[in-house]
């Protein structure tokens, strides 16, 4: 316990208020962005800080929702999402327990791993690649050239040399193979660290913008990130979301369909932001554990 | 598949006599199928793209291909040296790491040590909660809500209205283009970089801070002569791990925040590849930069991990 002196408790006051002045930091924009997304015109034109909605307006709601483009983005973006992580957990954790286990040339394979963290060929060398192998405007074109993130590899290859060996082995003298000892033994007493790396690589493909800039031309394969780029930032909600304007015959006023936009793009992340956040941290915390 | 124990089987196979040098010779093929698909993963496309490099040495034409294209030697490099606009951009990507080191890099620090100075556990993970929410959004996200925030008739040029300050355009102005890229990354990251500091300070004996206080050292001294301390090995490392990444500026953000009127002060190296390479065809010139950025990173790197490995700690390999 520290000592409570009169100087030092001012400077817990004082310490306690700054720090919930940067923590509503954190939540003001959303505040903000929120309020402005359901008021009216009239509301957002009187340029006062709304920090909640004086008459709640669904109007930008409505229309994105009545967006073509914006739908089939999103179901892109949830696809991507799906399939990517599964892609990504089994190509990490089957090769994460293969170098768990020991093997003649292991070390070159981890010396293969761990090199691509120092050096990578860059973007035109990996673009052409993916050219090569045929994924140009196919969604797989932004699931496999990242299957594997060779930092999350090395850490759950980290977390599967510290399950007991003597589990292992009774179950190979039982007659288990590899495989099934893999699948049987190890995967179940993983849970907890399947659920962390899948988290992980689950907000990496929800956040993905620029693989698909790169690989992606067809618009109807745009996932969600490309599609806000332009409503917010290009600054072009109409253009961006064709097929909603035939259902309201005068759109909502922009600012308000972009901070929907926003909050919309958003809201997957901030519900499942408290497993993140228990789960994350509990992934950085293994990731600092060195040998 | 079949049950892993079968009750049933008596016989002992395990203890069949299999000689022991044929036992350790066997490939095991369970193995090897695990092996498999992360292997040809990273020979597709973590290697082969290292093949493709030979193309900053080649005028590459695609109707040509790798076979057939001219080779230039080090043409492209010695453009990359010589051209002003291409040493313009190798300057914005030092100054703007400068700055996120100067800046972004120390907040974490001061931020984990305010948090760590909080007295009760739930106030302490309420304030955790939220500094780490913004980690987790897209650069999409954040540069949108800095765009909102600030262009003419955005919330920042309202509230200066009130002071009669004139609009301010933060988006399309070289000035600001830099400091906006580093206040971005420290209201993105600073709460999330805690976490390591955190964790250094969780393993401070609590007992030094209570013989502090029997020897009359007030709160500024006992963060001064216990908390730093026990933080400074840390924070060196990480120090030197970040001095290893110079070149990396972060290609999604800066590219996201970019247009003509800021691509003076605000192409880097990573955005130069892919507009060079990609929007303007110059594949050769293009993989050429991004060697040159590789290069260095690995030499940095390296380097930074040996110095690590000198202050008794592990580096990232």
């Amino acid at each position: 316990m520290h000592f409570r002196s009169r100087a030092g408790k001012m400077f817990d006051w004082l310490n306690a208020g700054l720090l919930l002045l940067i923590a509503l930091s954190m939540l003001f924009p959303f505040v903000y962005i929120f309020s402005v997304s359901f008021s009216s015109l009239e509301d957002v034109l009187q340029n006062d800080l709304l920090l909640w909605p004086k008459r709640w307006v669904t109007d930008a709601y409505t229309y994105i929702l009545h967006s073509d483009q914006f739908l089939t983005s999103f179901w892109v973006t949830v696809y991507v999402t799906v399939v990517g992580t599964a892609v990504n957990m089994f190509f990490t954790a089957t090769m994460a327990y293969g170098l768990s286990r020991p093997f003649p040339g292991q070390r070159a394979v981890l010396f293969m791993v761990v090199f691509t963290l120092l050096f990578q060929a860059g973007l035109i060398p990996t673009y052409m690649v993916v050219k090569e192998t045929g994924l140009m405007d196919s969604l797989w074109s932004l699931i496999f050239p990242v299957a594997i993130n060779p930092f999350n590899l090395i850490v759950m290859r980290q977390f599967f040399l510290n399950i007991p060996r003597e589990l292992q082995e009774a179950a190979i003298i039982d007659g288990a193979n590899t495989l099934q000892v893999f699948w049987r033994i190890v995967l179940p007493l993983s849970k907890p660290a399947l659920a962390a790396f899948s988290l992980f690589y689950a907000v990496m493909h929800w956040n993905n913008y620029f693989s698909a800039i790169l690989y992606i031309n067809d618009p109807a394969k745009w996932p969600l990130q490309v599609v806000l780029r332009q409503i917010v930032i290009v600054d072009e909600p109409n253009a961006a979301l064709q097929g909603g304007q035939s259902m309201m015959e005068h759109p909502p006023p922009p600012e308000t369909v972009q901070m929907a936009a926003i909050l919309l793009t958003t809201l997957p992340i901030l519900v499942l932001y408290p497993f993140l956040q228990k789960y994350f941290v509990k992934g950085v915390m293994l990731g600092s554990i060195k040998e | 598949m079949e049950p892993v124990i079968k009750p049933e089987v008596k016989k002992p196979t395990v203890f069949r006599s299999v000689p022991r040098k044929k036992r350790k010779t066997r490939v095991d093929v369970g193995l090897v199928l695990l092996l498999l698909p992360g292997v040809l993963y990273f020979l597709v496309y973590k290697y082969l793209p290292m093949l493709g490099l030979v193309m900053s040495f080649q005028d590459y034409s695609p109707f040509l291909g790798f076979w057939k294209s001219p080779w230039v030697g080090w043409k492209h490099f010695e453009t990359l040296f010589q051209d002003k606009e291409s040493l313009r951009v190798i300057w914005n990507t030092l100054v703007i790491s400068f700055y996120q080191i100067l800046f972004a890099f120390p907040l974490p620090i001061l931020l984990a040590i305010l948090i760590h100075e909080l007295r009760h556990q739930w106030y302490r993970r309420f304030i955790q909660s939220l500094v780490y929410l913004p980690h987790f959004l897209s650069w999409v996200v954040i540069v949108g809500i800095f765009v909102v925030f600030l262009r003419s008739d955005g919330l920042v040029n309202q509230l200066l209205g009130w002071f009669d300050i004139r609009p301010i355009s933060f988006l399309t102005s070289p000035d600001w283009f830099q400091p906006l890229i580093v206040f971005q990354v420290i209201w993105k990251e600073s709460g999330w970089g805690t976490i390591i500091i955190l964790a250094a300070l969780a393993g401070v004996n609590p007992g030094l801070y209570e013989a502090a206080v029997i020897d009359g050292a007030n709160r500024w001294q006992q963060m001064w002569y216990i908390t730093l301390p026990a933080i400074r090995n840390t924070i060196i490392i990480l120090l030197i791990l970040r001095l290893g990444t110079v070149m990396d500026t972060g290609f999604e953000q800066i590219f996201l925040m970019l247009n003509p009127f800021t691509m003076e002060v605000g192409n880097v190296l990573d955005t130069y590849v892919y507009y060079k390479g990609i929007q303007q065809g110059d594949v050769s010139f293009a993989t050429a930069v991004g060697l040159f950025k590789g290069a260095v990173g690995l030499v940095l790197v390296v380097i930074a991990n040996r110095t690590a490995k000198r202050f008794g700690q592990g580096g990232i390999y």
